[in-house]
């Protein structure tokens, strides 16, 4: 398999507590698999993804290497894209699907000369007062677009979607804006959108605003307007973590179907190994910003090398779950 | 004698205009030192139960008798009396906390409110609570904010016991929490179950820990309850559409092992 995205020693600390939140992290995302990353909170899991999606805010210090080989057709020619500056800090990274849609719109209202990649500067390191050495334009140039090149998935559907736009205009908008449509082909293309994550009601769900939806039809929306512009991969953050488990193992048969029907990659970041295994290819454990194991699905599960994994996976409570209380003197 | 008899309860709210009930004819009672857990998907009146139970809503109908006596007529100072013996723990502590509050201060409160030890004699108590759910005595100095998760859902244990309740209601109390965590705080429950011989009403959407930790499971749909019975004989052969939904969309974990 050929490799869509290597990653060296990425490192990633915020300011506003001085941890690092990834420490050397290096592996590889493989073209076309399904690679799920797991871990408890603070592992580094959301960071990885927001670092890969070149989502992080200006402010966090990030040293490594992040080379993409991207098919010749994606990134070549396009403007670069702005970094939004939004803070995860602040959690405004949650409030918004509008972080491609933010960066698009500046780039088509055109003329800004002062657009940069998403980590050009970012990924090179910056001093402490803020400057900052470019990447070579080479490597920025080659680097995916967030919305176009990259489709992101959040946890809370509510917040990543615009509660006072209408669906179809929310999906419509990343076609316009990275597909290069008319705003009727974007609506168009919105609307067979829909159909694919399986929406009733096409029409009258195109004028719906975001509050007449349930939770997992909202998250249908969010994954619809991820994948509009065809994108070559699909990251999904605790996409299914706020849903309840029936709309939980819809949604994961959704993002599974349209990964394996659009030839994506995608990388799923959850908590849980169990959905995690029922949907990758391959598994990263992530814990306390380091990279603690990777391998494939199988091998994870049955043949776990870290102590670590071993008591994710004993901390599991499936439905063949010891009752607690019949055993007798277990220690608190 | 059960501590807790549930008899016909409805509670009904209006969506978009049209009455809908969130609680339908739902009957159900606990045991003393029995866990008895409330499944169901998203809207399916768990929560709504949750909150008829501990009075913080009025039903429409039907009839709750706690300790033997009908709650729902109780008023004043006998239901204040009735209040210390159920308590509750619910999702997110950091919610349930007035953030900025010490641990001391959160676990002062029930003692005071409810008389349970003079102003002389709580600052003890509050450390041998916080020893009881297993946290170091000299984490009463901090800040709710300042502590973990899982330190801060164990002060929400603590401060539901301060009153020595015969009910604690769990709304998914256990949903938020690392796994590694979780395991620790559901042996604590068992343990203050085991010595106190606490009953809980256990709300969670998570058929695997329920497995673990309830006696008997009652699987709700659109508030009505969709079956009842035996935790591990439910799960096993689930006869509702319902439950047989929630067994398929529970994520399995298939291991070869050894």
């Amino acid at each position: 398999m050929t490799v869509l995205l290597s990653i060296r020693d990425l490192s990633v600390r915020y300011q506003r507590d001085g941890v690092a939140a990834l420490k050397g992290v290096s592996l590889d995302v493989l073209a076309g698999e399904r690679l799920a990353i797991i871990g408890e909170s603070g592992s580094g899991k959301s960071t990885l993804a927001l670092a890969v999606a070149g989502l992080l805010a200006r402010g966090v210090e990030i040293g490594g290497r992040m080379d993409w080989f991207l098919p010749a057709s994606a990134g070549a020619k396009a403007p670069l894209s702005v970094l939004p500056d939004i803070s995860p800090s602040r959690g405004e990274i949650g409030s918004s699907v509008a972080g491609p849609l933010l960066a698009a719109s500046k780039i088509g209202e055109g003329g800004d000369h002062s657009v940069i990649s998403p980590l050009e500067g970012e990924m090179s390191g910056r001093t402490e007062r803020g400057a900052k050495d470019r990447q070579p334009s080479a490597l920025a140039t080659s680097h995916p677009l967030l919305g176009r090149d990259i489709g992101f998935v959040f946890q809370d559907p509510s917040s990543s979607l615009d509660p006072v736009m209408p669906i179809g205009k929310q999906i419509a908008e990343v076609a316009h804006t990275h597909l290069h449509l008319t705003w009727r082909e974007a609506i168009a293309k919105a609307k067979t959108l829909l159909e694919r994550v399986r929406l009733p009601n096409l029409d009258a769900t195109l004028h719906a605003y975001p509050h007449q939806l349930s939770g997992g039809q909202k998250q249908r929306v969010a994954i619809a307007a991820a994948i509009a512009a065809a994108p070559k991969l699909l990251i999904a953050d605790e996409a299914t973590s706020a849903l309840d488990t029936i709309v939980q193992a819809e949604i994961v048969s959704l993002i599974r179907r349209l990964v394996a029907e659009d030839g994506m990659t995608l990388i799923f970041i959850s908590h849980d190994i169990a959905l995690a295994a029922s949907l990758a290819d391959r598994i990263a454990v992530l814990r306390h910003g380091e990279l603690v194991e990777l391998g494939e699905t199988d091998q994870i599960l049955n043949a776990p090398r870290h102590a670590y994994t071993r008591a994710l996976l004993d901390a599991h409570l499936g439905l063949d779950a010891e009752p607690l209380f019949d055993r007798q003197g277990s220690p608190a | 004698m059960s501590v807790l008899t549930v008899s016909s309860l409805a509670k009904r709210y209006r969506r978009g205009g049209k009455p809908f009930a969130a609680v339908d004819d739902v009957s159900f009672e606990i045991n003393p030192a029995e866990t008895l857990a409330v499944a169901g998907p998203s809207g399916s009146g768990k929560s709504t139960i949750a909150k008829l139970v501990l009075r913080l809503i009025e039903p429409d109908a039907g009839r709750i008798d706690f300790e033997g006596q009908d709650l729902l007529a109780l008023s004043g100072a006998t239901l204040r009396a009735k209040r210390a013996k159920v308590q509750m723990v619910f999702q997110d502590p950091l919610a349930a906390f007035n953030p900025r509050a010490t641990v001391a201060r959160v676990l002062d409160d029930p003692l005071r409110t409810h008389n349970i030890a003079s102003r002389a004699d709580r600052p003890r108590r509050i450390a041998a609570l916080l020893e009881r759910v297993g946290l170091d005595a000299g984490l009463a100095a901090r800040a709710i904010h300042e502590i973990s998760g899982g330190q801060r859902q164990r002060v929400a244990i603590a401060r539901a016991i301060a009153t020595r309740p015969s009910l604690i209601v769990l709304d998914e109390a256990v949903s938020a929490l690392d796994v590694s965590v979780r395991g620790q705080i559901l042996e604590l429950l068992l343990d203050l179950q085991r010595q106190e011989r606490i009953a809980y009403l256990f709300i969670s959407h998570d058929l695997g820990v329920i497995r673990a930790v309830a006696h008997r499971v009652v699987i709700l749909d659109a508030g009505r309850i969709a079956e009842s019975g035996d935790a591990r004989d439910v799960i096993a052969k689930p006869q509702s559409a319902i439950g047989k939904a929630l067994v398929a969309a529970t994520p399995r974990l298939i291991r070869n092992r050894p």
